[in-house]
């Protein structure tokens, strides 16, 4: 899902940089001090998370959970996926320098939108109806973010279609991963802690 | 703290870390100059000239004292990724055919952009690897907060490398509970639906952990500033390596805009 530097025109990267730059201010905004060591800690297990391969018939996929960042996280998952996203491309190489910004709005932005659009509905209601909105949520997420990369390669030249199609039809069953293992993990949670999802006012959203 | 992804000992950089001739340099030069060179990279489009940035990378890597083939293998890591596009571009890009497989001609418009992606991606991200990636961790944390990042943001980061350690620690444990349990992945639902209990249940022991931190440095009267262990100084050295990039950046720049006019 990492677009690498290079690839890009330059109007699709500063872009991308200048809305990177609004989402994490208003993330940011949306994070009070008392929320930080949350938030971080959050911040860290989807960066694990993300390390887990899942296997796809004789293949395997590594998991992105950038819904289930939404769905937790709210806007605090913009500034989390970008630390997320920074710490990958200094420390294992993954991605690029200038791209970041366009890969944070491509992963985060899809994240918040599921968080805002998904979360009222998996807080509500028994635990199956949310986790079954949460894989809504998630898959929603995969699928966003996979169209955004596509359409940020597209943007960039005539050249990267086949490439931006092949993406997308690539990642249906990702997506359909995505959304099973985000509806499990949201039955768990609001099985076993069921206030990480409570606190609607005043709390992550 | 690439371990976490490859699995080896903590060896490349540990606390007090190793030192060689960039980690003895100023981390927020470090910072700057990386990002400067990454943007006159991406700007530069004459083969030859990306390949003499790629020999300037290189040549940081050299004297980075990172371990030399691990860090390659971690770039050609990102290759793997990105191979896909690469390969497709000749047949996608329209110019002179160089041959034809199955009704469709790949171009050498196509091949040479492909060439010019592939090495400006992996030039700048050897460069950052080796002058940003050799910095401890939290090191990196308080250059940024020296060169004027959001506090928060610097928080939220320190956190997060923090706890990937730690939550990478828990989840290996949860995986060998599984295993005990007889656990083996597959595509089946029970595989999924296992693994996804498996995140939700790092999920709150996150939560749950995030609060004991919460409550331990609230006791220790956290206001949310940033201390500085070590202040930051700018010397000779310094000055004098980061004038030497930016002559070779320079000089980039400068082949560039002479091959594009001839």
């Amino acid at each position: 899902m990492h677009i690498v530097d290079g690839a890009l025109s330059n109007p699709v990267v500063i872009g991308g940089a200048v809305v990177a730059v609004g989402g994490i201010a208003m993330g940011l905004k949306h994070l009070p001090l008392e929320r930080i060591p949350a938030a971080g800690v959050l911040s860290a297990s989807f960066f694990v998370a993300s390390l887990i391969h899942v296997p796809i018939g004789p293949s395997s996929v590594h998991l992105i959970l950038n819904g289930l960042a939404g769905l937790v996280l709210g806007w605090a998952a913009f500034p989390a996926l970008f630390v997320g996203l920074l710490l990958q491309a200094v420390f294992f190489g993954f991605g690029g320098l200038t791209v970041l910004g366009v890969n944070a709005v491509n992963i985060a932005l899809p994240a918040v939108l599921a968080g805002l659009l998904f979360r009222p509905m998996v807080s509500r209601g028994s635990p199956l109806h949310g986790a079954i909105w949460g894989g809504i949520g998630g898959g929603v997420a995969i699928a966003v973010t996979t169209l955004a990369v596509a359409f940020s390669l597209m943007l960039s030249g005539d050249e990267f279609a086949a490439a931006a199609k092949l993406v997308f039809v690539a990642h249906i069953p990702v997506m359909a991963v995505e959304a099973l293992l985000t509806g499990a993990a949201i039955y768990l949670a609001r099985r076993v802690k069921p206030e990480l999802f409570l606190d609607a006012k005043g709390g992550w959203a | 703290m690439t371990y976490v992804l490859t699995g080896d000992d903590k060896a490349i950089s540990g606390f007090g870390g190793f030192r060689s001739a960039i980690t003895s340099l100023d981390p927020r030069m470090r910072v700057v100059v990386t990002v400067l060179y990454a943007i006159t990279v991406v700007g530069l489009s004459d083969l030859r000239v990306l390949s003499g940035a790629m020999v300037l990378s290189m040549w940081l890597l050299a004297i980075s004292g990172l371990p030399f083939q691990k860090t390659l293998k971690r770039m050609a890591m990102m290759d793997t990724f990105i191979i896909f596009m690469l390969v497709l571009l000749p047949f996608t890009m329209p110019g002179t055919p160089i041959f034809t497989v199955w009704g469709v001609s790949a171009s050498w418009e196509g091949l040479w952009r492909a060439v010019e992606i592939g090495l400006t991606a992996n030039a700048v991200i050897l460069a950052v690897m080796t002058m940003v990636g050799s910095m401890e961790p939290v090191t990196m944390g308080h250059a940024l907060f020296a060169l004027k990042t959001p506090e928060r943001l610097v928080h939220l980061m320190m956190f997060t490398i923090r706890y990937i350690d730690v939550l990478r620690e828990e989840y290996q444990r949860l995986r060998t509970s599984m295993k005990l349990r007889a656990f083996r992945p597959g595509t089946n639902w029970h595989t999924y639906r296992s693994y996804g209990y498996l995140v939700g249940m790092m999920l709150v022991r996150a939560i749950e952990r995030s609060e004991r931190i919460l409550a331990a440095m609230k006791c220790r009267g956290f206001s949310g500033r940033i201390v500085l262990l070590d202040e930051f100084r700018l010397t000779r050295t310094d000055l004098a390596f980061a004038a030497a990039l930016c002559l070779a950046m320079a000089a980039l720049v400068w082949a560039e805009v002479v091959y594009a006019a001839a």
